[in-house]
C-alpha cells in the first residue's frame, strides 16, 4: 500500500484505478482492459513528474518526512559492507536514535553515523523518531575521535526533526552536547562528508552535518527551525506552516543558492521513497564522488578548509 | 483596522512613550514587585536591591560597570548582507531590524568591546536581549568572529555574555549556520592559548546555548537565569507533565554539572579578574591599585524582544 500524501490525492485516484483494472483483468483475462490501464499509468506517471517537478517547499517538507522514504538503516545496508555498528557514550547511555559503527565503503573503512527514526511504532519508538538525546551525540564525538585517530574518513547520514526536548535530555546537557559534536567535526584531520537524506532539524543536523562537503536529496530539507514551530513564533498560527516553509528557504535549492550545501542528488521520479534502491544508489554516488575530491587534501588542510568553509558561509546572501 | 489604528496611534504612543522615560524614575521588581528608584536599580547593576532578582542590563551598561573607569573601545564588526532570505511574515525582517534599532539605538544584538578589567587587558563581547530577543543572526555570527580575531591578535583572553532566545529566524538557514561559525571563533581562542570565559546571563537558550555559550573554559551563570536548549513550553508540549519552577534555571543546571559557578552580577567582576589573572599566570589584582568603575547610567526600560528565536 502506497501512502499518499494530501497534494498526490488525484494520483491516488488515477493510480487506484490503473490498479483495480489490473486486478479486473487478471481475474477475467477477456475483459480487454490493459490498454485502458496502460494509458492512466502514462497519465499518473504525467502527472507525477508535473507535481514533483513544482514541488513546493512545504511538499518537499511532506515528502522529506515520508514515512516510507528510505531511512539510516537502508542506507547502511545497501551502501556500507562489513558493517559492525559501535555502540554508546561511555558514560550514560546508547542513544538508538543515532547509529554510528565502522564500515566499508567501496572497500574503504570509514566511521558511519546517522539519525534513525525508524519504519514502524516499534522501531519509532525505539529510535525515538530520530530525536537524538546527549548520548547520542557524545556516541558521535566518540565515533569521529577514533575516526580522527585511525585517520578513517567519516561519513554522516543526516534525518532528524530535531534534538529531543526531554526533561533527561536537558538536564544531561541536550546544548553542550551538540556544542561539542559541532566542534568536533570542526576539528577533524580526517575528510567528512555528510548527506542530509531527509529532514535537517536545527542544531541537532548541525552537530553531525558541519562537513567538508554536504549533500542534500533532492527533496530533503534543512532548516533552523520546522516550519510549523515558525509558523507558531512569527505569524501566532501553526497554520501557517505554508508560508513558514516558503520564507525559511529550507529546500536543497535554495541552500545550494545560499552556498550552504555544495551538492543536490537527484531523486527518482516521485521522491525517494517510490524507487528506494535508485535512491540509495544516488546517495552512494554522491558519497564517492565527494570523498574523491577530499581524496588529496592534507590531514591540516581539510581541518582548515573545513573552518574557512564555514566561516565564509552566507557572505552573499542569495547572490552566492 | 485602518490607516488610524496601524500608523497614527503607534506613531502618537511612540511619542507618549519616549517622553515618559525619563520622567519615569521608577521601575518595579518583576520578581517581588517593589517599587526601585532608577538611579539605585541602575547602580546596582540591574539587581533588585530587595530580592536579589537579576533583571536585563545592556552590554553597553555592562561594560562600563566592568572595564577600568568605565572605558573601553569598541571593537568593528564587518556588516553582513542585509536580510539575505528577504524574509517577511506578519512584518518584514528590515522592518523589524529598524524598529530594533531605533528602540535600542544599538547597530544589532551584540557589542564588542577592548578595554582593562582590573588591569588585565580583555577582549569582552555582550548580547543584547533587547535587540530582537538577541538572536543570533549573521552579525552576530561576524561579532563573536571579530572579537576572537581581536583576542587572538592582541593576545587577550575572551569575555563572552550570553543573552537570546536561540537563532534567528528571520535568517533561517543562515542563522543555524552560526552554530559552526562561532564555534570556529571559540576554536581561534583556545588554540591561541588564551582563556573563553563565558557568562551566561538570562536567558540563554536554543542554538546559541547549542554553541558558544556551552563551550567556554569556565562556565558562570547569572543567579536565576534560564538556560536551555529546549524552551520550558516546548518540554512540557512534549512529555506532557509540569515542569518544576526551578528546572532549567543556573542553580539546577549547577546542581547537575553543566555549570562552573553561579554568581551575582556584583561579584562577577572581582571573579572575571581574578579567575583570569590565575589562567594567564598574572600576580594577583591589588584592589587598591584599581580605578573604580564607573556608575552606570539608568536606562530605560528595555523594549521587550518579541518573540524572535527558536528551539535552536
Amino acid at each position: 500500500m502506497t501512502h499518499y500524501l494530501d497534494f498526490e490525492k488525484s494520483l491516488a485516484d488515477i493510480e487506484g484505478k490503473a490498479e483495480e483494472l489490473r486486478t479486473m483483468s487478471r481475474a477475467n483475462p477477456e475483459a480487454e482492459v490493459d490498454k485502458e490501464a496502460a494509458a492512466l499509468d502514462r497519465k499518473a506517471s504525467d502527472m507525477l513528474r508535473k507535481l514533483y517537478d513544482g514541488l513546493t517547499p512545504w511538499q518537499k517538507c511532506q515528502v522529506a518526512r515520508h514515512p516510507e522514504r528510505p531511512h539510516c538503516r537502508d542506507y547502511v545496508d545497501a551502501l556500507f559492507t562489513d558493517w559492525t555498528p559501535l555502540a554508546g557514550d561511555r558514560n550514560f547511555a546508547d542513544d538508538h536514535a543515532v547509529m554510528g559503527g565502522l564500515a566499508r565503503f567501496r572497500d574503504a573503512p570509514v566511521v558511519v553515523i546517522g539519525h534513525e527514526k525508524g519504519h514502524d511504532t516499534k522501531s519509532r519508538i525505539e529510535r525515538n523518531f530520530g530525536m537524538a538525546r546527549p548520548e547520542g551525540y557524545r556516541k558521535a564525538i566518540r565515533l569521529m575521535d577514533l575516526a580522527d585517530r585511525f585517520g578513517l574518513p567519516v561519513v554522516t547520514l543526516v534525518d532528524t526533526p530535531g534534538a529531543y526536548p526531554g526533561k533527561g535530555a536537558e538536564e544531561r546537557g541536550q546544548s553542550e552536547a551538540i556544542a561539542r559534536s559541532t566542534e568536533k567535526c570542526l576539528a577533524l584531520k580526517v575528510p567528512m562528508v555528510a548527506v542530509v537524506i531527509g529532514e535537517g532539524g536545527s542544531g541537532g543536523a548541525v552537530a553531525f552535518a558541519t562537513a567538508n562537503r554536504v549533500a542534500m536529496l533532492e527533496h530533503s530539507i534543512y532548516s533552523v527551525i520546522s516550519p510549523e514551530g515558525c509558523a507558531s513564533i512569527l505569524w501566532k498560527d501553526a497554520e501557517k506552516m505554508r508560508e513558514a516553509a516558503e520564507a525559511l528557504r529550507l529546500t536543497a535549492q535554495d541552500l545550494s543558492r545560499l552556498g550552504v550545501i555544495d551538492r543536490v542528488i537527484r531523486e527518482p521520479l516521485g521522491g525517494a521513497h517510490r524507487d528506494a534502491a535508485a535512491a540509495i544508489a544516488s546517495v552512494g554516488d554522491g558519497i564517492a564522488a565527494m570523498l574523491g575530491e577530499l581524496a588529496d587534501q592534507s590531514p591540516d588542510s581539510l581541518r582548515d578548509n573545513r573552518r574557512r568553509k564555514y566561516l565564509g558561509i552566507g557572505a552573499k546572501g542569495l547572490a552566492a | 483596522m485602518n490607516w488610524i489604528t496601524n500608523y497614527v496611534r503607534p506613531r502618537i504612543g511612540s511619542i507618549f512613550a519616549r517622553r515618559e522615560v525619563p520622567e519615569n524614575l521608577w521601575s518595579k521588581c518583576e520578581k517581588c514587585q517593589t517599587m526601585l528608584f532608577h538611579r539605585e536599580l541602575a547602580e546596582n547593576l540591574n539587581v533588585c536591591t530587595n530580592c536579589g532578582h537579576h533583571m536585563a542590563i545592556t552590554p553597553r551598561a555592562r561594560f562600563a560597570a566592568l572595564f577600568d573607569g568605565g572605558v573601553f573601545t569598541e571593537v568593528a564588526v564587518p556588516e553582513p548582507i542585509a536580510d539575505p532570505l528577504q524574509f517577511r511574515d506578519s512584518k518584514k525582517y528590515t522592518d523589524r531590524l529598524k524598529e530594533a534599532r531605533r528602540t535600542t539605538d544599538e547597530r544589532e544584538a551584540m557589542l564588542v568591546a577592548e578595554g582593562e578589567i582590573g588591569r588585565t587587558p580583555i577582549v569582552a563581547a555582550g548580547q543584547d536581549f533587547s535587540f530582537m530577543a538577541g538572536s543570533m543572526g549573521m552579525y552576530v555570527g561576524n561579532a563573536i568572529i571579530a572579537a576572537a580575531e581581536r583576542a587572538v591578535a592582541l593576545g587577550r583572553p575572551l569575555v563572552l555574555f550570553s543573552a537570546a532566545g536561540g537563532a534567528r529566524m528571520q535568517e533561517g538557514i543562515l542563522s543555524l549556520m552560526q552554530m559552526p561559525r562561532t564555534t570556529v571563533a571559540v576554536q581561534m581562542v583556545k588554540e591561541a592559548g588564551l582563556p573563553y570565559i563565558v557568562v551566561l546571563t538570562h536567558p540563554t537558550t536554543g542554538g546559541v546555548t547549542a554553541s558558544y555559550a556551552m563551550l567556554g573554559d569556565v562556565q558562570i551563570a547569572e543567579p536565576g537565569a534560564l538556560i536551555c536548549f529546549a524552551g520550558p513550553r516546548v518540554i512540557e508540549q512534549t512529555i506532557r507533565e509540569k515542569l518544576p519552577e526551578e528546572f532549567q534555571r543556573a542553580e539546577y543546571l549547577l546542581d547537575h554539572g553543566m555549570l562552573d559557578r553561579v554568581t551575582h552580577r556584583k561579584e562577577l567582576r572581582g571573579e572575571l579578574i581574578s579567575i583570569l589573572r590565575m589562567l594567564l599566570k598574572q600576580s594577583p589584582a591589588v584592589a587598591a591599585d584599581l580605578p573604580a568603575p564607573a556608575t552606570p547610567e539608568p536606562q530605560g526600560t528595555p523594549a521587550d524582544g518579541e518573540a524572535v528565536a527558536d528551539k535552536g
